[in-house]
């Protein structure tokens, strides 16, 4: 007898669920909620004076789990022998969207942003090279200029008095 | 005389609706399911997913219809067919409306049954000639669930028989003019019920298919239309067996206000819908669990139902006379 009961109460409960509103998210016409801080697909990012952060130092790459970033570090005579990346291409296809490309990056270049729809007809395609990464504004910190908290004292010189150097910013408020 | 044009009418309208309700079950079933599941079901295609349905079709005429080397290939292609034309006949001797049936036989109940065995048929005979394991651990089930339900089958139905007097199933309807056969048969009706779910393969009796367990049981070889027809069929009988609870036991198309049609068709989708939530609510039982429940359980009460409702039936036309 509670047998019966018991099935008919299953029945009674599943019933109950034609009032309910379905959890489903009617994903093309209804979005869901991205935070600020989603880790979608990777861009590269700007210095607030519209220079590339990247300084091509490879930690992104070594710390990528599934080595999907390639890139090849070069100097920019015309600028104080800067260091870019030539090339900067990251295999989408292979990307898992950890962000530890971002968590080794020391000058905010490397950002992951809440973008997933990244689908494609041809894998080749996913294959994202530097003009694809990069963007054209600061990413999701707007005033950190990496050549204005690094450097070193160098002989007489303090940080910032070199010629054509900017004085630095406080570093105690920034990190790195 | 029987009334040619009209009885062609009626073939056309039965023959239509019968397919194109079972289309739309596919739809339905995965919408109502969907519902119970707080999810939304097929509704993409068409007006709420309406077309859903066409688009299946559509999909399965232009698959490869392909036939496994290893099938008995005569059988295979005849068995796809037994289902659907066993349930569509069992649509004959359904008496939709006073008139609106195509074959007033006056042992509908019989064809009905009969009918329903050979649908039975189909399922063991699939399994059989798709000649792989899975297939053949579901015909096996099929076969050990025809010997629980098919007995206490015919026996629930034989005290609404009784009562009535009639094997003729609008004679029946006629009969429950002033009290649905569900009141004094209510033994019969909840053995019918289970023996019905049974033959058409729902769940909880749905162990020949058992996509958990046999991927899809005795169809699993079957591709494209083929296994498009083992669908339909499966939703026709579903149909079939609404239709035939509400004809015997709840009143057939009686019903105030609102016309015959309408409350036949009102009922029907309702225990369509009781069928799905049954499916959407209740586990899959063991085929040895339905045997000795068929067996030890549904069969004497059967019995008994059919014994106290003889000899009420016997002592009212005692003090008739």
């Amino acid at each position: 007898m509670t047998y019966v009961l018991n099935l008919l109460t299953g029945l009674w409960i599943v019933f109950k669920r034609t009032f309910t509103k379905p959890v489903t998210v009617q994903y093309p016409e209804e979005r869901p909620y991205l935070p600020p801080r989603w880790r979608g697909r990777i861009v590269l990012t700007r210095d607030p004076d519209g220079e590339e952060r990247c300084v091509a130092c490879h930690l992104c790459a070594v710390a990528c789990p599934v080595d999907c970033i390639a890139l090849q570090a070069t100097e920019d005579p015309t600028a104080h022998e800067r260091r870019y990346p030539e090339f900067f291409r990251i295999n989408f296809s292979r990307c898992i969207y950890c962000g530890y490309c971002e968590d080794a990056c020391p000058t905010y270049a490397i950002q992951l942003v809440p973008d997933f729809e990244q689908s494609e007809y041809a894998r080749r395609n996913m294959v994202y090279e530097k003009e694809d990464l990069l963007i054209s504004g600061t990413g999701k910190y707007h005033g950190y200029n990496f050549y204005r908290v690094a450097g070193v004292n160098i002989r007489d010189k303090d940080k910032g008095q070199a010629e054509n150097e900017l004085p630095p910013v406080d570093v105690r408020s920034l990190m790195p | 005389m029987i009334d040619w044009s009209h009885t062609a009418l009626t073939i056309v309208v039965i023959l239509g609706g019968a397919l194109t309700l079972a289309g739309l079950l596919i739809w339905v079933e995965r919408r109502l399911l969907g519902i119970w599941q707080e999810r939304y079901g097929p509704n993409r295609v068409g007006p709420g997913g309406l077309l859903q349905a066409l688009a299946d079709m559509i999909k399965m005429f232009t698959k490869e219809d392909w036939i496994p080397p290893f099938a008995d290939k005569a059988v295979f292609v005849l068995t796809p067919a037994i289902v659907v034309i066993t349930a569509l006949m069992s649509f004959a001797v359904v008496p939709i409306a006073p008139g609106f049936v195509v074959a007033d036989l006056n042992m509908g109940i019989l064809f009905f049954l009969a009918m329903s065995s050979l649908a039975a048929y189909s399922v063991i005979i699939g399994g059989w000639a798709s000649n792989s394991k899975f297939a053949f651990l579901g015909s096996l089930r099929a076969i050990a669930q025809l010997l629980s339900y098919e007995v206490f089958m015919g026996l629930s139905l034989m005290g609404a028989v009784l009562l009535a007097g009639s094997f003729n199933l609008s004679d029946i309807v006629e009969a429950q003019r002033h009290l649905w056969f569900v009141v004094p048969q209510f033994l019969g009706f909840l053995g019918f019920f289970m023996a019905g779910l049974a033959e058409a393969h729902r769940t909880p009796f749905d162990m020949p298919e058992a996509e958990a367990e046999l991927v899809a049981g005795y169809h699993a070889e079957y591709s494209g239309m083929k296994f498009g027809m083992f669908f339909v069929g499966e939703y026709l009988s579903v149909i079939v067996l609404s239709a035939m609870i509400v004809i015997l036991f709840f009143g057939g198309w009686h019903g105030p206000w609102l016309p015959p049609v309408v409350w036949f068709f009102l009922k029907t989708s309702g225990f369509i819908v009781l069928i799905f939530l049954i499916r959407a609510t209740w586990p899959r039982v063991r085929f040895d669990q339905l045997l000795s429940f068929g067996w030890k359980v549904v069969m004497p009460l059967a019995l008994i139902n059919l014994l106290v409702t003889g000899g009420i039936v016997l002592a009212r036309m005692g003090e008739g006379r």
